[in-house]
């Protein structure tokens, strides 16, 4: 148990200390820097296809992100609830 | 029933939206020539059919597996949602299909895979249709692949289970970004320089960036199993998972 915390804690410090490191950066998305990398090697380049529906806000779109990991974190935590409860009766 | 006919509604109705212009941590919709499009898509189309076999065939010999496989899900959902700062200034998100790979072999995360990035590109407009079978592969094909190997390999030459777990999920995430790469650089050779060029300027913006998130998928992976070595022993035996030294 205090060896799991232990390793909680370093991915906890893995995603703080660039927000130090790196003061005043954007942190974007990857995506973008792709797209404009794409842009500097094929200046020609259009997309051909675009997203049949997109999140219409930025707020939206953390609704969704959110709800996809509660989704997942939910159902993680039904599964270590029952392992736990079954393990203690048997 | 009843559950798949709304869910098909409502995916039918969010393909009446006006279309619009979306990047992804993914390759975006529409941002692959259409030949690589198609031809990511039919590299990955066999390994999807192979992942539904090999999930049907574990769920037949070991019924009592099936909530691992579900929690292998859930933790593909919730860190392929965290967009987690790195030390390059940008942010990019983990993948969390090696957990799922260590438990139920490669071909299985295929499927799981897919699921996630299909989920992401309708609803989020983060990756794209188009460009779903280039990302199916990187994140759901090659990367658990990576990952499977490492793991065997870590454990041939006696590495701690832990260990072992650990490289399979952060050598899949970043193995997942590389195959990224590999992929743009192959439909954007730049003019001067051609592949190399390119992929080393990908490689730049997203392997870089995926290093740390990389370790962090392999820590919260190794806590995961943590878990199940202490509570589902039997299971983990049944997949197979302990090599023959750990298993007794």
């Amino acid at each position: 148990m205090k060896k799991n915390l232990l390793l909680l804690a370093i991915v906890v410090l893995l995603a703080i200390v660039p927000l130090f490191i790196q003061k005043g950066a954007e942190f974007g998305g990857a995506d973008g820097e792709a797209e404009a990398a794409i842009g500097e090697i094929d200046a020609n380049y259009e997309p051909w296809f675009e997203s049949l529906w997109e999140p219409p806000s930025g707020e939206i779109e953390s609704l969704l992100f959110a709800l996809q990991a509660a989704i997942g974190a939910g159902f993680i935590g039904y599964f270590i609830g029952l392992m736990r409860g079954k393990h203690k009766e048997g | 029933m009843k559950f798949s006919g709304w869910k098909l509604s409502y995916f039918l109705l969010a393909f009446l939206f006006v279309p619009n212009r979306a990047f992804a941590m993914h390759i975006m919709e529409g941002f692959l020539p259409i030949e690589w499009a198609i031809f990511w898509w039919v590299v990955s189309i066999p390994f999807i059919i192979l992942g539904l076999r090999s999930i049907r065939k574990t769920i037949e010999e070991n019924p009592e597996t099936k909530m691992i496989l579900g929690l292998s899900g859930a933790f593909a959902f919730v860190l392929s949602a965290l967009k987690i700062p790195s030390v390059t200034g940008s942010c990019s998100h983990p993948t969390g299909v090696g957990l799922g790979t260590v438990l139920f072999g490669p071909l299985a995360m295929s499927v799981i895979g897919t699921i996630v990035l299909l989920f992401q590109s309708l609803l989020l407009a983060h990756g794209g249709l188009t460009t779903l079978g280039a990302n199916t592969f990187s994140m759901a094909i090659m990367g658990p692949i990576i990952a499977y190997y490492v793991f065997k390999g870590s454990q041939k030459m006696g590495l701690s289970f832990s260990v072992a777990v650990f490289l399979a999920a952060m050598l899949g995430d970043l193995g997942t970004y590389i195959v990224t790469s590999v992929q743009l650089a192959l439909a954007f050779p730049s003019e001067v320089g051609g592949f190399m060029a390119s992929f080393t300027k990908f490689a730049g913006i997203f392997a870089l960036t995926q290093v740390p998130l990389a370790v962090s998928e392999g820590i919260l992976t190794v806590i995961v199993m943590n878990f199940l070595k202490k509570y589902n022993v039997s299971e983990l035996k049944a997949l197979r998972v302990f090599s023959a030294k750990e298993a007794h």
